[in-house]
């Protein structure tokens, strides 16, 4: 019953909203470069389903490549800056800083880098922006450890690797989950965008561009669909191992 | 020494070694042949001009015609194309700001509001929205919308999100004593939400509308290749990269420039946050996540 | 017979120059095995400065502390301390077993005996039952228990509680302070309290020392001679009435001195 009265409304508005939509497409028969109806999206789909698939998916191992080497680099680097004083004092603002650029833009460098045909270059970007909000939160969460819980550490004699392994790391998950969340929205819609500036052929990002230049828009819609299945499904997997990893967390914990 | 200057000279120290490691890379690719030293594995990026221009190379490119016979140098042609960019993304920052906050205050106001339609303001986000930028470009097209709106447009779906989710989680700050407090003056909903609420959510807000200024940058920049507007950042890096084999540097410039128009937006939010909200009451939050 | 602990002439200042605040000025302290000492004062005294000299937590300006014969540092190296402040500081991703059994675990004692150890402690402030439960699963009351447990898991020499009492309510609190008491005769621990609560430092102890504010000082030592063991009936006893009366006259005398 709690259910029901939580997931209602969105239910009904799902729902209402697609009938809607259907509705309107048809009784004022509005083209499809405008805005296809949602079944014609759905038939595109299901005609498109292995170009779409192909596309899709080597678009996800390149975004979650990109993720893994980013998200890699970030904690350590965040490791290292949270380890010592004046790297993170430089590094810190240094960081923020990067983190305020439309880092996008380097797409068309990494094309010109490691050439128009290979995927290292949508991994190399994916990497590139994701490496700071990791790095950010890991280093925020390394050092929230609080001054009570280093007295009791310092208490027992425990050496800097142990106050690491045993206090500062566990207190860093739920900053680390909360970057990993961000960062795999960010891959997976920075990998469509970088396949914006060229790459490539047979990738989600292309073939958006395509579909769209040549106004088959139920095909690009259709498209979208596919990449938000892959973005609610990456959320998800980070949610079930956050889930997993710290069942003592408050946004865990019922 | 103290910290601010301390701070300073560590993140000079990094920029100065990040700009010796690329220099360093170059020259040990250019005395190897391009290969790691004493090995014949390939590096991965080519060392030659080419490829990696000489940073000072590309810091002089910024003073020169950028067109053979041209009479504006690159600095000031990529300074006008940010401008634009600029000008197109603060549209859609304001707008986007803007129903991101009147979001947050719905959802805070109304229950039903928020159940039904906060998923969706998530998924929006899950959803790569910019794929989005062809299309609405073409809607743009078919209403006749001046092109710089149409990048603003899509600027502003950007940056309505992070605002939304902060704006609430600030609106519900308060501690319930403080809410109790007022209903016990029997202070009208409306009383309660700005002397109480918004006060309060102000620290959540501004961490958000940071978010927000990068995201509508990116926004502006992206939206600007379907729309074909020449006018703008976007198309300078997609012509100079177009260009790159001839005259790399030219790429690596307006990617410098994108940099320091997204740092200088986001700097000026940073100032009037100094300027609203005191430090000790600033918090660091996550803007995007959205349901702790 | 050594003292547990022996301050000579510490002093603490922090800060430098027209900002030095003078935390502690030559302290002279001497605490006897077994003793139960509290340190009460109005806020800015310094007795938690000093119950943190003491710890190594901090070092002193000037003087020589010593712990049971050797300096605060090698008496942590050697892990002669259990700690409990204010707050619990249980961490929320370990269960209160683990949180116990963690100064065991730095130790490097193996699973099996540290569990055994951790249990044992658990009924000793009565919360066995509790020990796959986590920390925000537990009363304010019940995790300051599992701190104290996971003070003494490792059976220090001393215990240095910093106002562990401070955040409980009334009637929760003369419980604990019924129960600390019962596990000081136990384990016969000496015991370092810092208090605000004129009542509670002469019930638990056997000494009170008085300290004032800038600079932070000892003005009075007075000993607690009510019978042991202690219990409900102490808090009746005429002599009771006595030194509450002591102390507090003690403390308002520095609120009379000229500043």
């Amino acid at each position: 019953m709690k259910n029901v009265r939580s997931y209602g409304p969105a239910i009904v508005i799902f729902v209402g909203g697609l009938a809607i939509w259907e509705l309107v497409v048809r009784l004022f028969n509005i083209q499809g470069f405008i805005l296809p109806a949602p079944t014609a999206i759905l038939s595109a789909f299901a005609a498109e389903a292995p170009t779409l698939w192909r596309a899709g998916l080597a678009t996800f191992v390149s975004a979650v490549s990109g993720l893994a080497v980013g998200a890699t680099g970030g904690v350590l680097a965040g490791m290292a800056a949270s380890r010592f004083t004046l790297i993170r004092e430089g590094a810190m603002p240094l960081a923020i800083a990067a983190n305020s650029t439309p880092i996008i833009v380097l797409a068309p460098v990494a094309n010109a880098w490691f050439g128009l045909t290979s995927p290292i270059g949508t991994v190399v970007v994916v990497a590139v922006l994701v490496f700071f909000p990791v790095m950010i939160n890991l280093v925020r969460g390394l050092l929230s450890a609080e001054a009570q819980e280093l007295e009791l550490m310092a208490s027992y004699a425990a050496t800097r690797g142990t106050v690491l392994r045993k206090l500062r790391l566990p207190g860093a998950l739920p900053y680390f989950f909360s970057a990993m969340k961000i960062a795999s929205a960010l891959a997976l819609i920075g990998a469509i965008i970088k396949e914006y500036f060229g790459g490539p052929q047979e990738r989600l990002g292309q073939y958006i561009t395509l579909k769209a230049g040549l106004f088959q828009f139920e095909e690009a819609w259709a498209a979208i669909l596919l990449a938000s299945a892959f973005g609610i499904g990456m959320y998800g997997l980070i949610l079930f191992v956050e889930r997993k990893a710290m069942p003592w967390h408050v946004s865990v914990r019922s | 020494m103290n910290h601010r200057t301390r701070s300073i000279l560590s993140f000079l120290g990094i920029v100065a070694s990040l700009a010796v490691v690329w220099e360093a890379y170059k020259w040990m690719g250019q005395t190897t042949g391009g290969t790691w030293p004493s090995t014949s594995v390939r590096l991965p990026v080519r060392t030659n001009n080419r490829s990696m221009p000489h940073l000072w190379d590309i810091a002089q490119s910024l003073f020169q015609p950028a067109r053979r016979g041209g009479e504006d140098i690159l600095l000031v042609i990529l300074l006008r194309a940010g401008w634009f960019t600029f000008r197109s993304a603060v549209g859609g920052f304001v707008v986007g700001s803007a129903f991101g906050f009147g979001l947050g205050i719905l959802f805070v106001r109304s229950s039903v509001a928020e159940r039904g339609l906060m998923p969706y303001v998530v998924a929006s986000q899950t959803v790569p929205v910019i794929a989005l930028a062809p299309i609405l470009v073409i809607w743009g097209g078919k209403l006749g919308l001046p092109q710089a709106v149409q990048v603003a447009v899509i600027a502003a779906y950007l940056a309505f999100f992070p605002v939304a989710i902060n704006t609430l989680r600030g609106l519900r700050s308060p501690a319930a004593t403080a809410t109790e407090l007022l209903r016990s003056y029997a202070a009208s909903p409306s009383q309660q939400l700005w002397k109480l609420q918004v006060p309060a959510a102000l620290p959540y807000l501004f961490p958000a509308l940071k978010i927000a200024a990068t995201a509508s940058i990116i926004g502006a920049i992206v939206g600007e290749l379907p729309a074909g507007l020449s006018r703008g950042l976007g198309r300078a890096i997609l012509g100079f990269a177009s260009s790159f084999s001839s005259a790399p540097e030219k790429l690596f410039a307006s990617v410098a420039v994108s940099a320091l128009v997204g740092i200088l937006f986001v700097g000026l939010v940073a100032l009037v946050e100094r300027s609203v909200v005191p430090a000790t009451r600033r918090v660091t939050v996550d803007a995007e996540r959205p349901l702790a | 017979m050594t003292s547990t602990i022996s301050l000579d002439n510490v002093s603490m200042v922090f800060g430098s120059g027209i900002d030095a605040v003078k935390a502690l000025e030559s302290i002279d302290l001497d605490v006897q095995p077994g003793e139960f000492v509290s340190l009460i004062g109005p806020s800015g005294c310094g007795k938690s400065t000093m119950l943190r000299v003491i710890g190594d937590l901090i070092s002193p300006s000037a003087g020589t502390p010593q712990v049971n014969g050797k300096s605060p540092h090698q008496a942590r190296l050697d892990r002669d301390y259990g700690m409990v402040f204010q707050s619990a500081t249980l961490l929320d991703w370990r269960t209160v077993l683990e949180n116990v059994a963690l100064p065991l675990e730095i130790m490097g004692i193996d699973r099996p005996e540290r569990d055994a150890v951790g249990r044992k402690m658990l009924e000793l402030v009565q919360l066995d039952g509790f020990a796959s439960h986590y920390p925000w699963q537990l009363s304010g009351g019940m995790q300051q228990r599992v701190s104290i447990a996971r003070a003494l898991s490792f059976q220090p020499s001393i215990l240095l509680m910093d106002e562990p009492f401070g955040a409980l309510d009334e009637m929760t609190r003369e419980r604990m302070q019924m129960e600390l008491l019962r596990i000081w005769e136990e384990t016969e621990t000496t015991v370092l309290f810092v208090t605000h609560s004129i009542a509670e430092a002469v019930f638990l102890s056997t000494r009170v020392i008085v300290m004032s504010p800038r600079p932070g000082r000892i003005v009075d030592r007075i000993d607690v001679d009510l019978p042991q063991p202690r219990g409900f009936d102490t808090r009746e006893h005429q002599r009771f009435f006595e030194l509450i009366t002591r102390v507090r006259e003690a403390l308002r005398a520095i609120e009379d001195e000229p500043a």
